[in-house]
């Protein structure tokens, strides 16, 4: 019943998909970059000089300049830590908070999972980036709040999942054994039952993460959360967007790359996650 | 008479992740016109492979790498595609395990029937649905319009497996398959549906391979009985011989391993061993020699193990008869 | 039918739920709509209180719901600050522009990849196969803003065989009489060939645009669910009574098939409407999801309000018609 990823499995895994090495080698370049990235970058990403504005890729400027002449190398490297602290920010708040919840009304029932299943089927009733859209405007124009609306919007999934992993758990043989034995519900919740969905949840967050960084670029270009000059795939997008109509494409471009990169990746990750933990969930 | 189906030295390879099998090895054995055989085996034997093969929907990982199979004189294996299209469900039919499984769940019985009718046939629209009436009346079904608008969920297991063999015997085939036709189904049903089966048969002059795990239910409705071993035939004799005069040691051993209400639990006598691992290249020529109790060193002399007649009628696959 | 009915009787308690939540939402919006309508300084606090009043911010909580709820039954969504204008007005407008859109969307997507991920399941492992699931998982990662811009840069700016994409149509040629709004359909109806071809063509990029990122999720879905069904015994079976190949996969497999192929096309829907706000921005698409962008930056609230409230119903319809179709084609299912 418990899928854990034993050495074996994922070394199988690996060597089974090529994609999933690659998913992970991709994911730990992604990781570099972020952590590094900002200490590395040859220009200052927020200095502008418009004498150099609007330059195509050139060695001085690896992906060329944006309108205000900032590098948009320097620019792109550095939006991967945020765009990444973001994605990473909502999916573990929605997965920790959704799974926690999820498998209380799941394991308690009754009213308060009644309630809730209510909540969520209303939640779920809107299109996640509508939704979106209304909760950044709603709490207002700023990162954090980026973060906290990408992770409401994410929660339904969450409380979904761990409530139908839970609830068939909870009469089942070892969870009776362990109340037989004098356990307590908490006890049993989160020693016995909650490990046990781990699996899925995690595949579940990895797939997220692909989708959050959807959001919160989309959210920017909209112009809501990230506000310029701080560097972010988003609002790279949105302010290229003039110019490429008009031939100026790497403004747009290389910031969309990174966005498909780190999506890709994401995307993969989910896959060869499915591959190790729990290979009978893969389509 | 020439036989109806002559299975001659048919080999068939499965190609899985984890090597090739070797399912089949040299199997041969006939059925005439109108007799009831019982291919009996245990799980893994090659029965329902055997079956595939006959009918010619193996699964793609399946290959016939040696031997032919003739029906009625004729090669099935050198038959065109559309030929054997046509051949498949008008000529010979098969039934399978799980009646309600087996059937579309979203089409009512009574389309599906039809379907099979108008595929094989060239009858207008209303002639179709009389046939279908006429099919579910003979397959004894209850109150036959209504049931025929009924939908697969709404049948209960032996419903559904008389629409099976209503299916099958839509056209009145020459052969029909029957894999475990009743390993599905309540004990009472079984008898029931058996009966059904044996009598339609008999009928129409239909032959049928019945192919089982239960030697009790072979032995009380087949004429002859074939028992396979992993992807071998050990032996082949009219029931009342086999029974009688068991030459085989596997065959042995199945009769004696048939619980019967004298027995205790402690009493039952299984089969030592297990079958062999048949991706193996290093097979033995006998796939039974390494459970056998009177193995002799004959027994792994290359070359293939052959039937050899012992009896009237009786043809066994042992190179150390007593 | 009385299946149908039940599905239909249990959406409405989601769309009141979707309501009371709309309306929460833009009660929470940080600043106070009074002020902005009162940036002429002419006015005193004795004016902006009025204006408050009008606009009903200085009742509890509950009241305002209720006239609400009042104000919807009739079809009222309010005012726009910043244009004065009846909100339902504004969006009837609109919203043929966004519907337009989303359905040559939807219909482009459906028809390339459900027949992709049909060839791909009846031949798989081959180079189709391969080949459908890589375009697919590549139109998913990519953003569709930047898709859109792309799609601009190559078809528009480099070969030049779309036109600018600076809205519905040419500003030389005139719009058909209004029937419907879909300027295509107007068009045939006006008997207007031209404005017809251009209209369509003037959609292409953006249909295209929101097209590639569902043709994953449907591709997909279409051939597991093939492969699956076609593994299944009543296949075999079917098989078995010598049906013609044709008759088993149309008749047999496919109907089996498209169960959840209809479910994953409810999301995609779903999807799309998220979406179209994206496409119109990059597009300029004068569609209700543009009005509504412009509207957040305005701190508008009414048209942000209306926008989320129409965008959830036509969610919670399009799940609802999901159902009954599911239940249409699967006599299986009760409720």
């Amino acid at each position: 019943m418990t899928a854990r990823a034993q050495p074996g499995r994922i070394r199988r895994a690996l060597r089974g998909n090529p994609l999933n090495l690659i998913a992970l080698g991709l994911l730990g370049l992604i990781c570099v970059i972020a952590v590094l990235g900002p200490s590395l970058v040859p220009h200052d990403p927020l200095a502008t000089d418009t004498a150099v504005a609007l330059q195509p890729p050139s060695a001085q400027h690896w992906f060329g300049t944006d309108q205000l002449g900032r590098d948009l190398f320097s620019r792109v490297v550095v939006a991967t830590r945020l765009d990444l602290l973001i994605a990473l920010g909502a999916v573990a708040l929605s997965m920790v908070a959704g799974s926690v919840l999820g498998a209380i009304i799941g394991y308690w029932g009754g009213v308060l999972d009644a309630v809730v299943s209510r909540l969520v089927d209303v939640l779920m009733a809107f299109p996640l980036f509508v939704l979106a859209m209304a909760l950044v405007a709603a709490l207002g124009n700023s990162v954090i709040n980026v973060v906290y609306a990408t992770a409401i919007v994410n929660l339904p999934f969450y409380i979904r999942l761990a409530r139908s992993e839970i609830r068939p758990r909870r009469a089942l043989g070892y969870a009776e054994a362990a109340r037989a034995g004098g356990s307590g519900n908490w006890r049993i919740l989160s020693r016995h039952l909650i490990p046990n969905i781990a699996a899925p949840l995690v595949i579940q967050g990895s797939v997220n993460l692909g989708w959050a960084v959807l959001n919160a670029a989309g959210l920017s270009f909209l112009g809501l959360g990230v506000r310029p000059p701080t560097p972010e795939w988003g609002i790279m997008v949105a302010e290229g967007a003039r110019f490429i109509a008009s031939g100026q494409w790497w403004i747009v471009t290389f910031p969309g790359l990174a966005l498909m990169l780190a999506v890709f990746t994401f995307n993969l990750l989910g896959d060869a996650l499915r591959d190790i933990l729990d290979p009978r969930l893969r389509t | 008479m020439t036989p109806l189906l002559s299975i001659r030295g048919l080999s068939v390879d499965f190609e899985t992740r984890h090597g090739t099998v070797h399912v089949l090895d040299h199997l041969s054995f006939d059925i005439a016109p109108g007799e009831i055989v019982g291919i009996i085996g245990e799980s893994g034997s090659g029965k329902s492979v055997t079956a595939c093969s006959v009918m010619g929907i193996l699964d793609r990982a399946g290959r016939i790498t040696r031997g032919d199979i003739l029906f009625q004189g004729e090669s099935l294996l050198a038959m065109g595609r559309r030929a054997r299209d046509g051949w498949r469900g008008r000529d010979a039919s098969i039934i399978f395990q799980n009646p309600r499984a087996a059937l579309n769940p979203i089409r009512t019985v009574g389309d599906q029937i039809a379907d099979v009718i108008a595929r094989h046939t060239s009858l207008s629209r209303s002639r179709i649905r009389r046939r279908v009436q006429q099919s579910l009346r003979d397959v004894r079904v209850p109150d036959p319009e209504r049931r025929a608008g009924a939908y697969p969920f709404q049948l209960s297991g032996g419903l559904c497996q008389r629409i099976g063999i209503a299916m099958a015997l839509a056209c009145t085939p020459r052969l029909l398959i029957a894999d475990e036709p009743t390993s599905g189904l309540d004990v009472t049903t079984q008898a029931v549906i058996m009966d059904l089966i044996r009598d339609l048969a008999r009928e129409n002059g239909t032959a049928v391979a019945l192919i089982t795990h239960d030697l009790a239910l072979a032995a009380g409705n087949c004429d002859r009985l074939v028992i396979m071993h992993a992807g071998h035939v050990v032996e082949i004799a009219p029931t009342a011989e086999i029974i009688a005069r068991p030459r085989h040691p596997y065959t042995a051993g199945l009769l004696r391993s048939v619980p019967s209400l004298a027995e205790s639990l402690d009493q039952l006598q299984a089969i030592e061993g297990s079958l062999p691992d048949l991706r193996r290249s290093d097979l033995p020529p006998c796939r039974f020699a390494e459970r056998c109790t009177r193995r002799l060193p004959q027994c792994d002399a290359p070359g293939p193990l052959v039937l050899t007649a012992c009896g009237p009628g009786h043809l066994v696959a042992c190179r150390n008869l007593p | 039918m009385t299946r149908i009915g039940l599905r239909i009787l249990s959406a409405i308690p989601t769309l009141l739920g979707v309501v009371v939540v709309t309306f929460l939402l833009t009660r929470v919006l940080p600043g106070d709509p009074a002020v902005f309508f009162a940036s002429n300084p002419a006015m005193s606090a004795a004016d902006i209180a009025a204006v408050r009043e009008s606009l009903g911010l200085d009742r509890p909580l509950y009241e305002q719901f209720l006239i609400y709820l009042g104000n919807l039954a009739q079809g009222d969504l309010g005012r726009s600050i910043a244009t004065g204008q009846p909100v339902a007005a504004e969006f009837a407008r609109r919203l043929p522009a966004s519907a337009e859109l989303t359905f040559l969307a939807f219909f482009l997507a459906v028809v390339v990849a459900v027949p992709l991920g049909l060839v791909a399941a009846l031949r798989p492992g081959s180079l189709i196969d391969h080949a459908a699931r890589l375009i697919a998982t590549l139109g998913v990662s990519m953003p569709t803003f930047v898709t859109g811009l792309l799609l601009i840069h190559v078809f528009y700016f480099r070969a030049g065989v779309m036109p600018e994409p600076i809205g519905r149509l040419d500003p030389f040629l005139f719009e058909p009489a209004r029937v419907t709004g879909f300027l295509t359909i107007d068009a045939l109806f006006a008997g207007d060939r031209q404005v017809f071809v251009a209209a369509l063509h003037q959609m292409m990029l953006p249909a295209v645009t929101m097209a590639l990122f569902a043709l994953a999720p449907l591709a997909r879905m279409t051939r597991a669910s093939m492969i699956a069904t076609l593994g299944s015994e009543f296949i075999r079976s079917a098989r078995a009574a010598g049906l013609s190949r044709g008759k088993i996969i149309v008749v047999y497999a496919l109907r089996n098939a498209m169960l959840p192929v209809v479910t994953t096309m409810g999301m995609v829907f779903s999807y799309m409407l998220g979406a179209n706000v994206l496409v119109e921005r990059v597009f300029s698409w004068p569609g209700i999801g543009a009005f509504a962008i412009d509207s957040i930056v305005n701190l508008d609230y009414a048209p942000l309000q209306g926008f989320v409230l129409i965008m959830a119903a036509i969610f919670i319809a399009v799940n609802l018609v999901v159902d009954i179709v599911t239940v249409l084609i699967d006599p299986r299912v009760e409720n």
